[in-house]
């Protein structure tokens, strides 16, 4: 689909769900629905149901974490429509104690995907029946894809010959981790103070 | 004597994750009633490295080696994905030669990736002699793939824009050889196992997914193929030079394990078809060319401009330390991986390092459904589902 068809379904979809859909936008030749966290199953009802739309294949459910926002997360929904052969991206804001519907009685396939993104975000889905952990270690603590989580993580494993068991151990390293900044200060870099930067303000 | 009714109470037995049928290191943890599956909880996440967050700290150059790790069967696959994100974000387009390296070296990955799926279904299912025949043709492919990118299977060849090197005449020529003879060897496994008696026995009718159920899960590929869809991503959202490629779909009918594998056993057919007309394109005075993009604020310069030109000095050095500044954006792309719809979804805040990289992989919803499909099935049909479902655990746990 071109990008203005794909502009006419996103004005459809929202003046159909007012409250619900918030606004759309296109680009890359994608389009973007921003919409209500707390409406979301109303949402991909709508999306799955109606005869104009039939986005009946479930894709992706995953979170992007922006810390510097007040509501921190984006919860973002992937569908597909065989019927209109086009995508079509949610996105619902959400923060640490936001609780977002689960979308298990639409679409069965959302159920590891939500216990992906609790896991991974600690985004939670209020209405799923098993929100366990997924991909992280048995007895983990934190949400691993924050961006306040440090990459290597707080705990490493190792086998113990005398306990002769794995035992955990905070994370030791000979070395810090290398993170080069490329932001150059002639491009604008936004730095606090650099050597001989007093000398540049107005002289008191 | 006082008689207390008798409590049947459901067993429950671990299923790996050390089972040479459970394709890598998956626990699932089976209830049974008798000899029939009540309940299976997969457990996952034993191979989970933190792919998703060490890319947000590599450079787009640095983040595709990762991907060689997913599905670690077909890794150029998995690179095409990711590559193809960075491109639309960058919004640039892959010489043609390097269109055509590209799609034959997926559809090699398709082979590698069927190759392995069919014959160790037939071994979960107690037959020995495909995977010894198979494997023979895999390795002939690991070589083509190391005699591109230098190295068997993790081979970092796809880079945004293109890909690494031209490949020489020569290995043309000899993918060209293995083509015919490689279509032998299906049919040999074909013999082998379309008509055989026990083979049937334990596929037919196991497993079976309607379309309505394969879409709500989240199906994709050879699974949705095979409960009736005509959708396949090379077809109906065609990437690259697959729009001018002729190639057939096959469908399947009944959704079950058998009808999977006669699919992925057509496709392989369709797979060599595509690949004979790469190499013909390849051949052919109009696929001669780059193979990357010229614009070296994107790919690096050719080694001999390096000798003479400062500026290409800059750029190749700028390259290779800071990378690429890939516009603010997000996007979403696809591609029809052996396995389903493997998607990357990026999103790029203008920095050098992706913000934030989903990898979307089919097999993570295929196991998903596991509990589904196998309820009311036999212990035994446990691992031939499994098999169908074309699991790869370095995908599903990233």
């Amino acid at each position: 689909m071109d990008d203005a068809k794909l502009d006419a379904l996103g004005q459809t979809i929202v003046s159909a769900l007012p409250g619900a859909a918030l606004g759309h936008s296109v680009a890359f030749n994608q389009l973007t629905v921003d919409v209500e966290a707390s409406k979301i199953v109303e949402v991909v009802t709508y999306l799955r149901d109606d005869p104009n739309c039939r986005f009946v294949n479930f894709t992706d459910i995953t979170a992007a974490d922006y810390p510097d926002r007040e509501k921190r997360f984006d919860v973002i929904y992937h569908f597909l429509s065989p019927t209109l052969n086009t995508r079509i991206r949610l996105k619902a804001q959400a923060d640490e104690t936001t609780q977002v519907p689960s979308l298990i009685e639409v679409f069965p396939g959302a159920d590891w995907f939500e216990r992906e993104a609790y896991d991974l975000y600690g985004v939670f889905f209020v209405g799923h029946p098993d929100m366990r952990r997924l991909l992280t270690d048995y007895g983990f603590e934190g949400h691993p894809l924050r961006k306040d989580f440090p990459l290597t993580g707080f705990l490493e494993v190792r086998y113990d010959d005398q306990e002769k068991r794995v035992v955990y151990e905070p994370v030791r390293l000979n070395q810090e981790f290398r993170k080069f900044d490329f932001l150059s200060p002639w491009e604008g870099g936004d730095y606090p103070v650099l050597p001989g930067d007093e000398k540049a303000g107005p002289k008191s | 004597m006082n008689e207390q009714p008798e409590v049947l109470r459901n067993f429950t037995i671990n299923f790996g994750p050390q089972h040479p049928a459970a394709h890598g290191v998956l626990r699932l943890v089976l209830e049974l009633d008798g000899e029939v599956v009540a309940r299976v909880d997969p457990h996952i996440g034993l191979l989970h490295r933190g792919t998703e967050k060490l890319i947000e700290q590599k450079t787009y150059l640095q983040a595709i080696p990762y991907f060689d790790r997913l599905d670690y069967v077909a890794p150029m696959n998995q690179e095409h994905a990711f590559c193809m994100a960075a491109e639309k974000l960058l919004g640039i387009e892959v010489p043609r030669r390097g269109q055509l390296i590209r799609v034959l070296y997926c559809e090699i990955g398709r082979i590698l990736s069927h190759l392995l799926n069919v014959t160790t279904q037939a071994m979960d299912v107690g037959a020995l002699t495909p995977p010894l025949w198979g494997f023979e043709e895999r390795e002939k492919l690991m070589v083509f793939y190391e005699r591109a990118s230098g190295s068997r299977m993790h081979a970092a060849f796809f880079r945004v824009g293109g890909v690494h090197q031209d490949l020489p005449q020569k290995l043309v020529d000899d993918i060209e050889a293995w083509c015919d003879p490689f279509l032998k060897v299906v049919e040999d496994l074909d013999r082998l196992l379309t008509a055989n008696r026990i083979f049937k026995q334990r596929n037919v009718d196991i497993g079976v997914v309607s379309l309505k159920e394969a879409w709500e899960w989240g199906f994709s590929g050879v699974m949705v193929r095979g409960s009736g869809a005509a959708w396949d991503l090379r077809k109906s959202q065609p990437y690259e030079c697959y729009a001018e490629m002729d190639f057939d779909i096959p469908i399947g009918k009944n959704g079950d394990c058998y009808d999977r594998y006669l699919i992925r056993m057509e496709e392989m057919r369709q797979s060599v078809r595509i690949m004979k007309q790469c190499i013909q394109k390849l051949n052919a005075a109009d696929g001669q060319g780059p193979v990357v993009v010229e614009d070296n604020k994107v790919a690096p310069p050719r080694r001999g401009e390096m000798k003479r030109s400062m500026e290409a000095l800059i750029h190749h050095f700028k390259l290779y330390t800071e990378g690429v500044r890939v516009p603010e954006g997000e996007v979403y792309a696809a591609v029809e991986a052996p396995k389903g719809e493997f998607g990357v979804y990026l999103v790029s805040d203008g920095s050098n390092k992706p913000y934030k990289c989903k990898i979307r992989a089919p097999g993570f919803a295929h196991l998903q459904a596991m509990d589904h499909i196998c309820r009311g099935h036999l212990l035994a049909d446990v691992s031939a589902i499994l098999g169908s479902l074309d699991i790869v655990f370095g995908e599903v746990d990233r």
